[in-house]
């Protein structure tokens, strides 16, 4: 391994030679920009850093770093990622899938990767629709939304990512969207800094098949009362004046409330760090889709064994306690005859 | 000893242990094995157990048995019929007696017979009782009752002094074939010892079966079966899964790449898995995923890591690891698949072997995806076909399917223990160097840029700078890489794929044709795991005077550039395989040869007579 300094880099050593191709106007394009642009601040290597993917229009983001990567099969990243990562403790991986890939098809290794804390930087682009297979529903989308393969709306009840995200009891869980630079890369800073697997849904506008689908909390007119902007150790508020701010009742449950009718004091102080779950699950559930306020930055970041160095410490201890392998001992690790 | 018991030499016996899935059958199988290992007898054995862990006891469902054939000359069978029957409860008894010959030895465990067992195996009169056991050689033994009766002060509960009874099934077989005490006793102490009064009850049970041999003057004769000639050296009783494990970790070793075992449990492989877990001074890494999708994706991804990586599953697990496959088949990755075959399809007999993977393991993925495959012949020869898969899929960065199955992957043979110097090498070769230059006059890496001869392209995991590179299931431009959708570079890709894994031909043995008199008409073509019942059919069939080749394989794809050639020079070719004819297809489809197929589908292996008695009649047919 080298030990000299990561020599510095600007967004252009990020950027592969490849054309990209995502539909004019798409929101990848500025989620891409804003991890190459973060790249370079993050005091990593190229050659150690790897992107993976799973199928779809986020899954070509890798072709477009340029770094090592793997654009694979339809949900099966998180597990490819899971084995590159535990085998080569020394790389940054970075995990790239949508909506459908990450939540539907590939939806059992997404929370078996939570549950284990695989180091992972896995960023979920969720725009709330198939893309790229033209425009069918997806385990995100709407009740009642009208698709190709909805011509009567969809009566499946979605998922609620971030949701799905602490019930398999991930380390880290955050939320930001594709209109804001700034809180992207704060985002998934702090998700590359996070030793375990971090879970980020970003809110990725497609303007082909779904546009608009967060105008209604992202638009710059309405994102200051529609978002509720989480930061660890503050008063929980938001509003064009921070009017408004959210409180615990009695019987657990959160609500959102007018500052002024209850008290700066009484309102609920965000704590990422919160072992028990609870609190962050509730305020995933503060909203219900893009009509209510929506909480986004970080809702859980906790410390907790990380999968592959725990594998990797077994393999150590392993070999500190019986030596390094020996072939000849292990073929006489059962009874052995010989005959002259 | 009693005055009236003579021990006769015998050069070979086969016995069957059976009782119910609860009574240890495996394990004092297993024992009976070992100590005959240690003798020196070389030995067989097919372990032959139910899907439930437990199922209804007393039912012939739940008979579980374990035969052994031990020999004091070279065999390759566990025996077509067994000299012996243990059965331990009336079940054991009727699920078996139709495999028994006239005039062969019934031990049964007399306490069992009760009404209550005799009609849970569906008997409505006793067996022993009813004159329909009259051409055997029938033994009672009060099994139980002898055995809670010296339990009765080693301090464990009556229940579990009853447990003990297959360590007195133990004994009085040991002592029936002059095998010694000693081993046995120490061995349970060892097994045991964390239970002391567990072990001190099964050594008295133990113990009581052998003076019950010695006193009862039941018996009028022991056996002896001396010690087989064998090739000097060091020898260990291997299964077919623990010897597969150890082929992966000495794969590793002699590639220099860390192993990596991504898999899911799934009935007969799981042992492999259970293997490797132990081994982890070895560097070996594994990983239970949580499905066998993501077993085999874990693996991939260790592979694209620069890890050996392997996955291991049954036909069930291989229908879901079909697209991961595909996708090692496109990003052109060292990869092993093990599948250990079982009866299908679907959950069909899960702990019962077959042959029937065969056609799926090479075509069994969308696309124009060529795969290599291999198959392991015997228990012992796993280790050098796990060797063989790491040594093809590092080489030409392949996935590689190797199928064992249920019959090698729980039976067991004497394996003499190879010198750990001479094992072969496996070079991973990595890239290290950018290998081509940019428009721009900078040096670049290209992913696809291919050897010239074998087509091999180079594996550069990440961290070296300047080999950035990114892959993918999308097809590839030849040479750089990049995604293209060109219509005529697909078709070239296409070719080259096929073209390098054919080429693998160029680096596996020709056929090993099996003809003493060199004059053979008439062939018999096997594969995999049939390997010791077709060989004991054939010497059958020479030694009454005729002349016949046998020719085994181990690569089914590709297969020995030779093998067409080979075969066109018989009148009649015989293809038994415990499948409905797969490899016959493919004989038949290749090389244009009327390749007859044998097959069988009882989720039992082949017997020897099967094979004398198919190759007879081919041979009466074409005289
Ligand atoms: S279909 Fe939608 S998500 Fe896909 S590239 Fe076009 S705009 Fe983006």
């Amino acid at each position: 391994m080298s030990t000299t300094a990561v020599p510095i880099t600007t967004r252009k050593d990020w950027s592969s030679d490849q054309e990209v191709r995502w539909c004019p106007g798409c929101g990848d394009y500025s989620i891409l920009s804003a991890l190459q642009m973060l790249m370079p601040e993050l005091g990593v290597r190229r050659e150690k850093t790897v992107f993976v993917s799973g199928i779809g229009c986020a899954s070509r983001f890798p072709y477009y770093m340029n770094t090592y990567g793997m654009h694979s099969i339809h949900g099966r990243a998180p597990a490819i990622a899971t084995g590159l990562s535990v085998t080569r403790p020394d790389l940054d991986v970075w995990v790239v899938c949508g909506d459908g890939d990450a939540l539907s098809i590939g939806g059992n290794h997404l929370i078996h990767a939570l549950r284990r804390n695989v180091r992972l930087n896995i960023l979920m682009f969720n725009n709330q629709i198939y893309g790229l297979t033209k425009g069918q529903y997806s385990p995100t989308s709407e009740e009642g939304k009208v698709t190709k393969s909805t011509p009567f709306g969809s009566i499946d009840h979605p998922f609620n990512p971030i949701s799905l995200a602490i019930g398999a009891e991930a380390t880290f869980v955050a939320r930001t969207h594709d209109m804001d630079r700034a809180h992207m890369q704060e985002v998934f800073r702090r998700a590359q800094e996070h030793n375990g697997a971090a879970f980020v849904e970003v809110y990725q506008n497609c303007n082909v098949f779904n546009d608009g689908a967060f105008a209604g909390i992202t638009a710059k007119d309405v994102r200051s009362s529609m978002i509720i902007s989480l930061q660890h150790g503050e008063p929980i508020r938001f509003g064009v004046e921070n009017e408004r701010g959210v409180i615990q009742k009695s019987d657990g449950r959160l609500e959102i409330v007018n500052v002024a009718d209850v008290g700066v004091e009484a309102l609920l102080v965000h704590d990422e760090h919160r072992e028990d779950p609870g609190l962050a699950f509730a305020l995933s559930r503060l909203s219900n889709g893009v009509h209510e306020p929506t909480p986004t930055g970080v809702f859980r970041a906790v410390e907790r064994s990380e999968y592959g160095n725990d594998l990797n410490a077994q393999v150590h201890d392993a070999e500190a306690a019986k030596g390094p392998g020996d072939l000849a001992a292990l073929f006489r690790s059962a009874t052995t005859w010989t005959v002259d | 000893m009693s005055e009236s018991v003579t021990t006769e030499k015998r050069d070979g016996v086969v016995v069957r242990f059976a009782g119910d899935s609860g009574d240890g059958m495996q394990l004092t199988g297993d024992r009976f094995t070992e100590i005959s290992a240690v003798l020196g007898n070389d030995l067989a054995t097919f372990p032959d157990y139910p899907a439930e862990i437990r199922a209804p006891a007393g039912t012939l469902a739940g008979v579980s048995a374990f035969q052994v054939h031990i020999s004091d000359h070279e065999i390759s069978t566990h025996g077509d019929s067994p000299n012996v029957l243990v059965a331990m409860n009336p079940a054991g008894l009727k699920a078996n007696i139709a495999v028994m010959e006239r005039g062969t030895t019934l031990i049964v465990n007399i306490d069992a017979f009760d009404e209550r067992s005799l009609t849970k195996a569906g008997y409505t009169l006793s067996p022993l009782s009813d004159g329909s056991l009259s051409d055997f050689d029938v033994y009672e033994v009060p099994m139980t009752s002898i055995t809670q009766e010296v339990c009765k002060d080693a301090g464990v509960k009556p229940r579990d002094a009853e447990r003990s009874k297959n360590f007195f099934a133990l004994g009085l077989v040991s002592w029936l074939f002059t095998r010694p005490i000693e081993s046995t006793v120490k061995w349970i102490d060892a097994r045991f010892g964390a239970k002391p009064q567990i072990a001190e009850a099964n050594t008295r049970a133990f113990r009581a079966g052998y003076d019950f041999g010695e006193t009862a003057e039941l018996f009028q004769s022991r056996y002896e079966i001396t010690a087989a000639e064998f090739k000097e050296g060091e020898y260990v009783n291997i299964s077919g899964n623990t010897a597969l494990s150890w082929g992966l970790i000495a794969a590793s070793r002699q590639a220099n790449l860390p192993l990596f075992l991504g898999s899911y449990p799934i009935t007969p492989a799981s042992d492999i898995l259970h293997e490797l877990s132990k081994r982890k001074e070895f560097g070996v890494r594994t990983f239970q995923a949580e499905d066998e999708i993501a077993g085999v994706g874990a693996a991939l991804g260790a592979a694209f890591g620069g890890s050996l990586a392997v996955t291991t599953t049954s036909g069930p697990g291989l229908d879901l690891k079909a697209e991961m496959i595909g996708l090692a088949v496109s990003l052109e990755l060292p990869l092993i698949i093990v599948d250990v075959q079982r009866a299908g399809p679907s959950t069909g007999l899960p702990t019962k072997t077959e042959q029937s993977d065969l056609l799926q393991a090479l075509n069994g993925r969308h696309g124009e995806s060529p795969v290599p495959v291999i198959a392991a012949m015997t228990p012992s020869q796993c280790f050098d076909a796990a060797i063989e898969a790491a040594r093809i899929a590092v080489t030409y960065r392949t996935p590689v399917i190797l199928l064992s199955d249920a019959y090698l992957a729980n039976g067991s043979e004497p394996w003499l223990l190879p010198d750990v110097s001479k094992l072969p090498t496996i070079d991973a070769n990595f890239a290290t160097t950018t290998n081509a230059i940019a428009d721009d006059g900078t040096p670049e890496f290209y992913p696809f840029k291919r050897d010239e001869t074998t087509l091999v392209r180079p594996w550069a995991p990440p961290g070296l700078e300047g080999l950035e590179h990114r892959i993918g299931g999308l097809e590839k431009a030849d040479g750089g890489g990049n995604v293209s959708y060109d219509g005529a570079n697909h078709e070239r890709m296409t070719q080259i794929r096929r073209a390098r894994i054919e080429g693998i031909a160029d680096s596996i043995p020709l056929t090993k044709v099996e003809d003493p008199s060199g004059e053979a008409k008439v062939c018999v073509v096997g594969w995999g795991s049939t390997y010791g019942a077709l060989n004991a059919g054939v010497e059958r069939v020479r030694a009454t005077g005729h002349k016949a080749a046998h020719i085994h394989l181990t690569h089914l794809y590709p297969l020995p550039k030779d093998l067409g050639s080979m075969l066109k020079g018989y009148d009649s070719i015989l293809v038994p395989e415990l499948n409905l004819g797969q490899l016959s297809v493919i004989l038949r489809s290749e090389f244009l040869v009327d390749a007859q197929s044998l097959s069988k589908v009882r989720g039992l292996p082949f017997k020897a007579a099967e094979i004398e008695d198919a190759l007879m009649a081919m041979l009466e047919g074409s005289s």
